[in-house]
């Protein structure tokens, strides 16, 4: 995952070369209604994140008003707008890995990581966030590091769970 | 037709009707909120709900369609029993601070509760987003926002601006602009359509009461007033009038009661505007025509609303607006030269206040355009709301007022000046004067009013031949002017594609920012009268009709202005005082920096928090950082003086530990 975005620039053009990886994707999908948050799930995936003046770019491509990209952007907890870490982990908070323990592994994360939730650490590996049941609800406390699920966690295994990444 | 019944009641209703209007059809009223008619359907608040036989839960009636034998309960115990439980939720989070609230007894969430007799709040809990953003023209007080998205409707489907949008989710909502950016820093053309439709105290002009007050009660200021031509169809609507009824004659008594020391009329500026613009136009047309070049269309420039859309929206078409000041600015401008001249008075100690139908004006006076020698041509904008707002502070009776004139020389006007406050009006004064000039006749049109742009279609058109023109003007013979009008920045966003791909057919286009002209301006009174918009249209019409001089360039006044002051149209004076150049700023102001942010604005508590903001951020955050370092400091004492006095605790108990110790060794020792 490449991350290219920075502080914001006020030159119009110098932002199109900045986004110019995302106009593909805005091509592919610009007259089909409704697919905004398609193409803000790659810019995601491109960016790392969802600056303001991605947003900006986007919403001009695109003619619609910036308040409703942001809007879309607000409502989903999966994007996000400020720099992403290397890896996002997400502990499940389900019903399920709620009642067996999942508080219990937010908490040594925490301590783990130094950092809150929606926080990411300093030296940029990890972001650390919650997931409102992942679907996984048999294998409680469960845990998500970018794709892949960690079962049946406890607090001892966090610290080796970590160490591959 | 389609046959249902509502609460035992059969009724036929339109096909594709909703039930809410069947019912209003049949003389039962279905408490509502967010349901706004023709603009706003959207059920979004759910006060509405009916109980339809069949259905599983409950309908909201503003959305839901009447079907062929529908059987429907508006009065149940289950749907009253709903509606007060969402009508306590959305109180639950809710100021509830009703006695010191703008809307205070004009207020719809006010009024449902008493439709609803409501008598108490069950739910108290966290409350949401609760913080004030204000501009210069526009205060959003969220803590009173119902969430009903009306503003979001006007602001999208209407004007098709897109400011106001809902953010983040659930409890978390808000309503505003992207990444909570404060309203004075984003592209929003301030029309204030979104003021006119909340329900609430939500949405509301900036107030500019306090500081006009203050000017009054200065007595080293002179305060001059001035009313725009669509405040006298519309305010007396706040003290019971029929909606679009004219009481100029009161509106200038209340104002010299309210202890104004000049009452002018913006109208003499509208005159006056149709004489430069006039002007500048013929300029336009012939240079145009004679190979010199010219920008064609040319576009009005008295609403300051469509001026902002254009500048961030069209930034690179600004050379089609007319360089002509807004009438008010440039009465402004006058009052302070001409005027003060004429009755010795120092500029500095005159003090201007417009009467307007419009929030945009508020922000229009603090451009640094809109001055002169360093003074701002106008200091204080009230909308037609506040001016009522003031008179009934100052108690003043205004049914019972005697009927006065405004006062002279800036007071005259003619007809043509009047229809500056409806859509199409602007043109039609224009082409009544640039029609006899050019020609020597009169308008040929009957009653002179040029009948295809008449009306509240969002795009109007029409075309005037010029035939035997006077010599001066031999150039535009046989020529067809075609000219557009429109108002809304919908409608203006339209015209304004065509403008910038070059295919524009039109010579001279109106645009008004607000849907039906000034008249329906975002200062305007909430009406509840679907007629509204007819009713102030003929309320203005017929001031127009109702004068003997109907034609701009007839005015006495601004004959001998012209002759005493400024010389000729478009002089050098009349330039550099009333006429004005514009700013490109683009639609996230790539190109400009300004900004219209109100002082003293409270954005200290709004969420997030962007690199735009935290130039307005860090002042709060410096005296929260204090605040807090004074409290940290506080708990660190707290908690020495405990760590002391347990240490001394920890002392005692193992002074006594130590001593039962020894009584222990010493008790084994003896029998031992």
């Amino acid at each position: 995952m490449s991350n290219k975005t920075g502080s914001c620039t006020c030159n119009p053009t110098e932002k199109t070369s900045r986004y110019s990886e995302i106009d593909k994707v805005i091509e592919l999908y610009k007259d089909k209604r409704g697919s905004l948050i398609q193409i803000l799930h790659l810019a995601q995936e491109i960016y790392g994140h969802l600056p303001l003046d991605l947003q900006q770019y986007i919403a001009k491509s695109l003619d619609i008003p910036l308040s409703e990209v942001s809007g879309v952007v607000s409502f989903y907890s999966f994007f996000s707008t400020k720099p992403r870490g290397q890896h996002t982990i997400r502990v499940c908070l389900g019903t399920a890995c709620y009642v067996r323990g999942g508080k219990k592994i937010i908490e040594k994360l925490s301590e783990i990581l130094g950092v809150g939730l929606g926080e990411t650490t300093k030296d940029g590996r990890f972001t650390f966030e919650i997931a409102r049941c992942i679907g996984a609800c048999g294998l409680a406390p469960a845990m998500m590091i970018d794709n892949v699920v960690y079962k049946q966690v406890n607090a001892n295994k966090l610290e080796s769970i970590l160490s591959q990444y | 037709m389609i046959n249902l019944t509502i609460n035992g009641k059969k009724i036929s209703a339109e096909e594709n009707s909703t039930i809410l209007e069947a019912a209003k059809n049949n003389g039962i009223n279905i408490p509502h909120l967010c349901y706004l008619e023709d603009v706003h359907e959207f059920g979004s608040c759910r006060i509405c709900v009916v109980e339809v036989e069949g259905a599983k839960t409950l309908q909201a009636s503003c959305i839901t369609k009447v079907s062929e034998g529908m059987v429907v309960h508006t009065n149940s115990s289950r749907v009253r029993k709903a509606r007060k439980v969402l009508y306590e939720l959305l109180l639950s989070d809710h100021s509830k601070d009703c006695l010191s609230c703008k809307r205070n007894q004009t207020c719809e969430l006010q009024e449902l509760g008493r439709t609803l007799g409501v008598d108490e709040t069950r739910f108290e809990g966290a409350r949401s987003a609760s913080y004030t953003d204000s501009s210069v023209s526009i205060t959003r007080d969220l803590s009173k926002c119902v969430l009903c998205r009306r503003c979001v409707t006007v602001c999208n489907e209407i004007q098709g601006v897109g400011i106001l949008n809902a953010q983040n989710r659930g409890f978390d909502t808000v309503i505003g602009p992207a990444m909570n950016l404060p309203i004075g820093t984003v592209n929003c053309s301030y029309c204030g359509q979104c003021t006119v439709v909340c329900p609430v105290g939500a949405l509301k002009e900036t107030d500019s009461i306090q500081e006009v007050w203050e000017a009054l009660n200065d007595k080293n200021k002179r305060v001059v007033v001035q009313v725009a031509p669509a405040v006298r169809v519309a305010i007396g609507e706040e003290f019971g009038y029929e909606c679009g009824e004219r009481v100029t004659g009161k509106l200038a008594s209340a104002l010299r009661e309210l202890g104004f020391d000049d009452v002018f009329d913006t109208n003499f500026a509208a005159d006056l505007t149709i004489i430069e613009e006039g002007t500048e136009f013929l300029n336009r047309v012939k240079n145009a025509l004679t190979g010199r070049g010219a920008v064609l269309p040319m576009i009005t420039s008295c609403s300051p609303g469509w001026i902002k859309y254009i500048e961030h929206t069209f930034p690179d078409e600004l050379d089609h607006l007319s360089t002509c000041k807004s009438p008010h600015t440039m009465m402004g401008a006058l009052v302070k030269s001409y005027y003060a001249k004429k009755i010795n008075e120092d500029p500095k100690d005159i003090y201007v206040v417009s009467i307007m139908p419009c929030t945009a004006k508020k922000t229009e006076i603090r451009r640094a355009e809109m001055k002169n020698d360093g003074m701002p041509n106008v200091d204080a904008v009230l909308t037609t709301r506040e001016l009522a707002s003031m008179i009934r502070e100052a108690g003043i009776d205004f049914r019972s007022l005697e009927d006065s004139e405004f006062d002279n020389p800036l007071g005259m006007s003619t007809g043509a000046a009047d229809i500056f406050g409806l859509t199409g009006g602007v043109m039609e004064a224009a082409l009544r004067t640039v029609y006899e000039t050019v020609t020597g006749r009169e308008l040929p049109f009957d009653g002179l009013h040029v009948t295809p742009i008449m009306g509240l279609d969002q795009v109007k058109e029409a075309s005037i031949l010029i035939e035997d023109p006077l010599e001066n003007y031999s150039f535009l013979d046989g020529v067809e002017i075609r000219v557009a009008v429109t108002s809304g920045l919908k409608g203006a966003n339209q015209l304004m594609k065509e403008v910038a791909a070059g295919k524009s057919p039109y010579h001279f286009i109106e645009v008004m920012g607000c849907p039906g002209g000034c008249m329906m301006g975002g200062g305007q009174p909430r009406s509840k009268d679907p007629d509204v918009r007819i009713k102030r249209l003929k309320g203005l019409y017929s001031e127009d009709e109702s004068k003997v001089l109907r034609k701009s360039h007839e005015n006495p006044y601004i004959i001998s202005l012209y002759e005493e002051f400024l010389g000729s149209p478009n002089s050098h004076k009349a330039h550099e005082l009333l006429h004005t150049h514009y700013v490109k700023r683009g639609v996230f102001n790539e190109y400009s920096n300004e900004k219209f942010v109100a002082k003293g604005a409270d954005i200290k508590r709004a969420p997030g928090g962007t690199d735009k903001m935290a130039d307005f951020l860090e002042g709060a955050r410096k005296k929260e950082r204090k605040e807090r370092d004074e409290n940290e400091s506080i708990r660190i004492l707290a908690l020495e003086a405990e760590n002391a006095r347990l240490k001394d605790e920890l002392d005692d108990a193992l002074e006594t530990v130590e001593l039962f110790k020894k009584v222990l060794a010493d008790y084994a020792e003896k029998h031992r």
